[in-house]
């Protein structure tokens, strides 16, 4: 089993919907104005501007980009503590409870998808009692990134579990990928024939963020073709 | 001290900082102590609130600490690796010199040492280095290699300090507790000083790997990632190469100030400043070396991410910096050291705190740059330090000049016995060794 996610860019709005479901649904900290200009935002999703072409010809696009969950992530391989690692599925998770905050794996993504609480989580009057009781709230001075909603992937196997069958494509997806209005994000597993994502994967117009280093993500993208 | 004035010494002069102090001596202690006290403040504020104190954001997530945790290390490796080369090669001008350098290394090494665990996020967690390890990660390697250099550099501190604590249990030297505990019951017999060459020159041997690996690990860190301007193979040797530069212009700058104050003259003459900044125009020659082929295979790669990091440097934000690091590291000290005329006591300060200030900015150009260009398009900042950044610096610096100041209370900072037995037997060791290397007279000649 290798969890991974397709981003059909043709299908994206670049509306953000994925990165507010985000936040909401992991406990996102949300910092105050001037923390976040500056470049302490903390978000798991983030909407990448990308320029394409030049005046008059220019094209700016929003594209979603999660934790890309490395096959060979350089982040894992750095930490000195093992507080993020890859699992037996290919997500890789991290160990709150474990960091020791050094940033070496922030400072070693080449993605740079990591996030730091900087400060105590704060949530605006009102949200703090409005947080998702699955996920906990993260101490100061950790790190945090995209975990593929691993929550949510216990809650299906539980519930699999229960009804005494095998998780089925669908019973375990993302709040990025539930909440888009087109369909662009499609999650699942990437080894398994029958998902979707398998078949997308192999497209000819799937292609992967910064290929070239070899860190072989598991998010992949599918090109707009005009 | 009525006891320690009765007998006058001949190298009195050294020991005259540890038997009078002076007033002096006072006011800057405590001058430190409330900086330092001051930084201690800021620091705890820093565990209170959280990170977020600091200068530092996304995507430049380290800033000051590191630089100055690669800067300090830096430093030290003037010290017990000058040394160890000076005593190993037998240069007899080592005398004076080699317990000072000494010194420096195993303050700084502490100041620098702390500096990763500041960085923390959780430094409550520290333990978790020993039950949760990676030994996979260079940053336990760093923890390893610098834990051995403190113990080998402080052991090789003490050994030679030994005789001279000895000298200052005889005097009758207050606290005599304190002398009589170290002097470790020295008596100067011939078994002793046996152990103690055998001792010092295990350690010699032992200290120079040590020391070549600590920097090399540090650049690692940098290194063992595949980002930008920090994926270098040569790092290991660029590392070693700027820390022993920026550690002999250490030296050379506090053997100026010794030699000021406490009127050392006889014992720091011009031939070691000479000889020594000879050596700094050498390693200046060599950064730039290595600076150079670092750029230049970088330049001709030119893979896109490189290149964005090296016009940051070169042109962008960082440019003024990297030019000042230019003139600073190889501009000034290699003019100035290159003539004889202005390779004065005067001159050679000026290169020394030249190099000092250049190799911290060389330091702050290999951290900041790669992180402040992240390969996706993401909005960046330049990275401005804090107050607290700025303080926790000026407090390290405070602590190195406290540290050296209260070792020089108690302890000489030019090894007596070393001075003692150059002057009865340098001469005579030398001029065998000389006659050892001359060609044997030719036997048909010594015939005739």
């Amino acid at each position: 089993m290798k969890w991974g996610m397709v981003i059909d860019l043709q299908k994206c709005t670049g509306c953000g919907e994925c990165a507010a479901a985000c936040k909401l649904e992991n406990n996102v900290a949300i910092v105050d104005s001037g923390e976040s200009e500056m470049g302490r935002t903390m978000l798991w999703m983030d909407m990448l501007t990308i320029y394409e072409g030049e005046y008059p010809r220019l094209r700016v696009r929003q594209i979603p980009r999660p934790c890309m969950h490395c096959d060979h992530p350089p982040c894992t391989k750095v930490c000195p503590v093992r507080a993020t690692y890859l699992n037996d599925e290919g997500i890789v998770a991290q160990i709150y409870p474990q960091c020791i905050g050094c940033r070496y794996c922030m400072a070693a993504c080449p993605y740079t998808v990591k996030s730091f609480n900087w400060y105590k989580p704060e949530f605006p009057p009102g949200m703090a009692r409005a947080t998702n009781p699955d996920v906990s709230v993260r101490p100061v001075g950790v790190v945090e990134k995209c975990t593929f909603c691993i929550h949510r992937l216990q809650v299906a196997k539980e519930q699999a579990k229960f009804e005494a069958r095998d998780l089925r494509e669908g019973d375990f997806q993302p709040a990025c990928a539930d909440s888009c209005p087109t369909g662009a994000i499609v999650f699942g597993d990437l080894e398994n024939r029958d998902h979707q994502v398998n078949r997308l994967a192999h497209s000819p117009r799937a292609e992967k963020l910064l290929e070239d280093l070899g860190t072989e993500p598991k998010v992949i993208y599918l090109k707009e073709v005009d | 001290m009525e006891h320690a004035s009765a007998r006058p010494h001949p190298d009195a002069a050294l020991l005259n900082p540890i038997e009078n102090p002076g007033k002096m001596y006072y006011y800057i202690v405590v001058g430190l102590l409330v900086i330092i006290l001051y930084t201690g403040f800021v620091y705890v504020r820093q565990l209170w609130y959280g990170l977020g104190v600091t200068g530092m954001a996304q995507p430049v997530t380290w800033g000051f600490y590191i630089i100055n945790f690669v800067f300090f290390i830096g430093i030290s490796h003037a010290g017990t690796l000058i040394s160890a080369i000076l005593r190993l090669s037998k240069a007899e001008w080592r005398r004076p010199i080699t317990r000072m350098a000494e010194v420096i290394t195993a303050i700084v090494l502490a100041i620098g040492g702390l500096h990763p665990i500041i960085d923390l996020g959780r430094p409550d967690r520290i333990s978790h280095l020993f039950f949760n390890g990676r030994l996979q990660s260079p940053l336990l390697w760093d923890v390893a290699s610098i834990t051995a250099y403190f113990t080998a550099s402080t052991i090789y501190l003490y050994i030679p300090l030994i005789p001279d604590i000895a000298i200052l249990r005889d005097r009758g030297v207050k606290p005599r507790w304190l002398y009589e505990f170290l002097a470790w019951g020295w008596q100067g017999t011939e078994r002793q000083h046996k152990v103690l060459d055998r001792a010092m020159n295990i350690l010699m041997v032992m200290v120079i790997p040590i020391a070549v690996s600590v920097h090399t690990i540090i650049s690692y860190i940098f290194a063992m990632t595949v980002q930008p301007g920090w994926h270098s193979t040569i790092f290991g040797p660029y590392f070693v190469v700027g820390a022993i530069f920026s550690g002999i212009a250490a030296i050379l700058v506090l053997m100026i100030v010794f030699r000021k104050v406490f009127h050392l003259e006889g014992y720091l003459k011009h031939i070691h400043f000479n000889y020594l900044s000879i050596l700094l125009l050498i390693m200046s020659l060599i950064w730039f070396y290595f600076t150079f082929s670092e750029y230049l295979t970088g330049f001709y790669g030119h893979e896109p991410n490189e290149m964005r990091v090296f016009w940051y440097k070169f042109a962008g934000d960082f440019a003024p910096y990297f030019w000042a690091m230019i003139v600073c590291n190889f501009a000034l000290p290699v003019a100035l050291l290159c003539n004889s005329k202005t390779r004065t006591i005067p001159g050679i300060l000026i290169a020394s705190i030249s190099v000092i200030i250049g190799m911290w900015m060389e330091r702050l150009i290999i951290v900041v740059p790669s992180l402040a260009n992240p390969r996706l398009p993401y909005p960046t900042g330049i990275y401005i330090p804090s107050h607290t950044e700025w303080m926790l610096f000026l407090g390290g610096i405070s602590v190195f000049i406290l540290g050296y100041m209260i070792f020089a209370r108690f302890f000489p900072v030019i090894s007596i016995w070393e001075i003692e037995e150059g002057r009865h037997e340098s001469a005579k060791i030398v001029t065998e060794r000389i006659t050892s290397y001359m060609p044997d007279p030719e036997p048909s000649t010594a015939g005739e």
